[in-house]
């Protein structure tokens, strides 16, 4: 495999700054990687025409001598659910099949302000909705670790990309684990940031008090430069949080020092590392992790989290409820796909119809359990509830926090699992976000990356961190400093070890 | 549609009580819409786009796009509320409401459900023999408003027999505010009034608060009226009808007064109101069926979670009170007192909507009685021909200009009517237009003599008559004289210079 695919975008955009390799070589290199492996991955539902002029277009501001951000030159893969002027955005949707935004995203205005080079926007479960990109109306991507396998959800296009070398940065999004649990099966790196941390304008809503937009890369170093990138205020999302935040790259960059993790207080989430559904390699994979952070001067303590246990039900109400509402503009009238009955029909004829046809199975049971949570005279035992449950959340969230530094738990308590195996039970799906929810119920930052292979299947296994809202600079430190540690041991990245595609 | 079967009046309140509630929409004047910046057809500059032009990927509820909430909206919202004596929310939230129209581009209304802005006030109202009536307003909320459909191919307008619908958008996320009353009684049989002069009044508080145009006409003011009746002596609220979008004060008195007709003879004959939204025509003065409405109506409110609170600061609110201008009531009482108009005088220009320009005519150095005189009279005339408001021709210190050529006699009043026209057609100020159409008084007694000498001659009979001491018998001649002057002669001078010249 060519270096320029292989390379971390940290050293890609040394080599771009030293003149050793020129933006459009290494944006030829992916494109050239993309269509080596698609045909068996299918991570993108759209690779840029544009692309290549857009790397040459870089090249000649540096030849001209000016001065470019860090990551100019650099390429990264977009998820479908971000609004992109020069590409169809569908967020995995036939409904949205084909639709070309007016506008960017604010996350995607930003690399482009960057200088980095949009390769093309990535598989989703549609809408966002799932934990395996089963559910994306474009067939499903396949894990590179195990092309039987899934590559998690709802991003896996994102981490697939990532993890198969088609791109060395991608943007993600994660209401529930969207960003977390593919990247810890698929050995790449995955960080949701505080809620309000990078802006939602241009990012097609799921949720809207749950999702959040971050970066998938392959080391934590790299996340961190991503996020420099996209975080920050935005006056277009009224929850977009006006803080002046510090710079993660420095962050990962003293976390990956020796002995930066003396005296950091880890606290296990007892409700979130063991138990019914865990796989015994994820829970050894993370024990290692854990003893390799003691053995390096970190405090390693055990924290309950009470009402951890009810974030499930709580999530599985609060979101179908805010996407039933969010989903409701998919009606055909001013965009989007539209479905005619025979015959011709009422435009309440050709909205249900459009809806009908332009929306999955996934997508149309959870329309209806938010349609069902939202109705009067259940407005208070559902979603009234679950937003109680959500400050109980919230509140063993800050209790821990009092005692630790960081929350630590395994990503998710399974690696990849086989497709089909978990479409026939929505319900087993939704379990696979158990470890990832709390913290978008909270608001909080996480972050998963790898921790190694499970023994029983030899495939990743990944381990999360959670800081307070706001201190996302925590997740870079701690995360780099443990990534460092395992790659030593390993005496390579973890994906290295991924079977030749 | 067969026509409704009506109860006479006095019948129907002999033996029924009418309870009465309004919902007022009042679209705000902002530059900008409520949820995006695209230009606000509701303020005055954005008049007349074209279709679908005022808008953005917020207003057409394209994905991804998010709603950012006005501050100015919220601060008129804020004055409106505290106008009408209610308490300010230290924090109140936004929400959806979930329902599918095609002119409501994301299928849901941001609106304000549990938690309204302003709530729990009370305005008091002027009936026409000027009784203070109190109504009492349950809440004031924000919302937007929706987009308009057209439909096309059908008889009537509607949408049943159309054979399509546009829409357009640029109506979509105009900021609004809705005020609801709690339910009115004692009303009794000025009920209709009480409606007429709720909506009066509301109007007249948005304008002096400067916070929307309030023009019924184009929609920036829109009333339902709800009607309900009970029997005499019964404490249970009857069925309600909800009459929408009763569009100009009158019509809001004839349908409340149609609507306790037509509710009191379904009643009387043993029949149930049906819970519905009723249409008004203004053109049979009738309602008709909408959609039937009932309690368990489902909007699925939930709070908007793209929005945070809005939590006005108690100085902003404390700011926001001192610079309320005086209450409407307060003001005409005021005001009636200051001019020692008659209280006849004061209602045609209570009822002409002219207070603000007489007002602003008396600060200005004209008397009282001068400005009514201009406003009502040559201003209200050309405004009516033009098909404009009075205030849109000509300012205050225009006219004060002209009533002062007329203190100085360089102007009589039937001059005075023409500098005004010229005003109004944009000659110039009133100096100018004196000098241009060359319309000056003739100050010079010479050639007025020559003109009186000449008429008294052509009428000898008259000279008589005036040489009896019949004075008023001078008219005739001081009409020749002025006709001779083209009217640019100051008619009492000519008066005495008729008599002088008579005796010589």
């Amino acid at each position: 495999m060519s270096e320029l695919i292989t390379a971390t975008a940290a050293d890609l955009a040394a080599k771009l700054a030293a003149g050793e390799v020129s933006s459009a070589e290494v944006t030829r290199a992916h494109l050239d990687r993309i269509a080596a492996v698609e045909p068996s991955v299918n991570s993108y539902l759209h690779v840029s025409e544009q692309a290549i002029a857009t790397a040459e277009a870089i090249d000649a501001r540096r030849a001209a001598g000016e001065q470019l951000p860090t990551l100019a030159g650099v390429p990264v893969a977009i998820k479908d659910v971000l609004c992109t002027v020069d590409m169809p955005s569908t967020a995995g949707s036939r409904i949205l099949e084909g639709w070309v935004p007016p506008y960017d995203a604010t996350p995607v205005r930003k690399l482009r302000e960057n200088g980095l080079v949009p390769l093309g926007k990535t598989n989703m479960d549609e809408f966002a909705m799932g934990s395996s990109t089963e559910y994306s109306a474009y067939g499903p991507t396949r894990n590179p670790w195990d092309l039987e396998r899934i590559p998690g959800g709802s991003g896996g296009g994102s981490a697939a990309a990532v993890a198969a070398f088609e791109a060395p940065l991608a943007l993600g999004s994660d209401t529930g684990g969207s960003i977390r649990q593919p990247a810890a099966v698929t050995g790449s790196v995955g960080v949701k940031p505080t809620y309000g941390g990078v802006s939602r304008y241009g990012a097609i809503a799921l949720a809207s008090s749950l999702d959040q937009v971050g970066p998938v890369t392959r080391t934590v170093l790299d996340a961190a430069l991503l996020h420099d990138v996209i975080g920050g205020h935005d006056p277009r999302d009224s929850t977009s949080l006006t803080d002046v935040w510090p710079s993660f790259e420095q962050a990962a960059r003293r976390g990956a020092q020796e002995g930066s993790l003396k005296g950091l207080k880890v606290g296990v989430v007892k409700e979130l590392a063991g138990g019914e559904g865990f796989q015994p390699g994820v829970l050894a994979r993370f024990r290692e992790s854990l003893e390799l952070l003691e053995q390096n001067g970190a405090e390693i303590v055990e924290v309950a989290a009470p009402n951890f246990e009810y974030a499930i039900s709580a999530y599985y109400l609060i979101l179908p409820a805010e996407a039933s509402s969010n989903l409701a503009k998919f009606d055909s009238v001013r965009f989007g796909l539209r479905v005619t009955p025979q015959g011709g029909g009422t435009v309440e004829q050709v909205m249900a119809a459009t809806r009908e046809q332009g929306f999955g199975p996934e997508v149309k049971r959870r329309i209806i359990l938010g349609t069902y949570a939202l109705s009067a005279g259940y407005y208070d035992a559902y979603y009234g509830s679950a937003q109680k449950v959500r400050t109980l959340i919230q509140q063993d969230f800050s209790a821990a926090f009092e005692k630790v530094d960081v929350l630590v738990s395994p990503s998710a308590p399974t690696t990849a699992f086989k497709f089909g195996e978990k479409t026939a039970d929505p319900l087993s799906m939704y379990l696979n976000d158990l470890t990832t929810i709390p913290a978008n119920l909270a608001g909080v930052p996480g972050i998963s990356l790898p921790a190694g292979l499970a023994d029983e299947d030899g495939l990743p296994v990944g381990i999360q961190f959670m800081a307070p809202a706001r201190a996302d600079e925590r997740l870079y430190h701690v995360g780099a400093a443990l990534e460092a540690l395992l790659v030593d041991r390993w005496g390579g990245p973890l994906l290295h070890r991924a079977p030749q595609l | 549609m067969a026509r409704a079967e009506l109860m006479d009046y006095d019948k129907a309140l002999e033996l029924y009580e009418p309870v009465l509630g309004f919902e007022v929409h009042v679209e705000l004047s902002t530059r900008t819409k409520m949820f995006s910046d695209a230009p606000n057809p509701a303020f005055a500059d954005n008049h007349g786009a074209s279709p679908n032009t005022q808008i953005t990927p917020v207003d057409l509820g394209l994905p991804g796009s998010l709603p950012v909430v006005n501050e100015t909206a919220v601060h008129y919202s804020i004055s409106l509320g505290l106008a009408l004596g209610c308490s300010i929310a230290e924090s109140s939230r936004f929400a959806r409401k979930n329902y599918f129209y095609p002119d409501l581009a994301k299928n849901y209304q941001i609106s304000q459900f549990d938690e309204p802005i302003a709530f729990e006030g009370s305005v008091d109202i002027e009936l026409e023999d000027g009784t203070v009536f109190t109504v009492p307003i349950e809440r004031a909320h924000m919302e937007e408003d929706a987009g308009k459909l057209t439909h096309v191919g059908g008889a009537t307008g509607r949408i049943q027999g159309a054979e399509y619908s546009l829409v357009d958008y640029n109506r979509a996320g105009v900021p609004l505010v809705e005020i609801v009353t709690k339910p009115i009684f004692g009303a009794e049989g000025r009920a209709p009034e009480v409606g007429k002069a709720y909506v009066s009044t509301i109007r007249d508080i948005v304008r002096s608060l400067g916070i929307s145009e309030a023009r019924m006409e184009l929609g920036n003011l829109r009333c339902d009226a709800n009607v309900s009746l009970r029997p005499r002596g019964q404490e249970k609220l009857g069925t309600r009808t909800e009459t929408k979008n009763v569009n100009s004060m009158r019509s809001v008195e004839r349908a409340v007064r149609y609507e306790i007709q037509r509710q009191a003879a379904i009643l009387a004959k043993g029949g149930t109101i049906t819970q519905e939204t009723r249409h008004w025509h203004e053109d049979t003065g009738t309602t008709s069926p909408g959609r039937p409405k009932s309690d368990a109506d489902d909007y699925r409110y939930f709070p908007e979670p793209d929005l945070l609170p809005v939590q006005p600061s108690a100085e902003l609110i404390a700011q926001l009170r001192a610079a309320l201008p005086e209450a409407p009531a307060v003001r005409r009482r005021r005001l009636l007192e200051e001019w020692g108009f008659t209280e006849l005088e004061f209602r045609d220009v209570k009822n002409s909507g002219l207070l603000a320009e007489i007002e602003d005519t008396v600060a200005a150095g004209v008397a009282p009685a001068q400005a009514r005189k201009w406003w009502t009279g040559e201003i209200a005339r050309i405004a009516n021909t033009k098909g404009a408001e009075p205030a849109e021709l000509i300012t205050a210190t225009a006219v004060a200009e002209v009533q002062s050529l007329v203190d100085d006699g360089i102007l009589n009043d039937k001059l005075a009517r023409q500098v005004i026209e010229g005003v109004i057609e944009g000659e110039g100020s009133a100096a100018e237009v004196v000098e241009k159409r060359g319309l000056k008084l003739v100050s010079d007694d010479g050639p007025l003599i020559a003109a009186i000498d000449e008429a008294l001659a052509a009428q000898p009979d008259v000279l008589e008559k005036i040489r009896d001491g019949k004075v008023q018998a001078a008219g005739a001649v001081i009409g020749a004289v002025m006709k001779a002057m083209k009217g640019q002669a100051d008619a009492a001078r000519v008066r005495e210079l008729v008599l002088e010249r008579a005796q010589a």
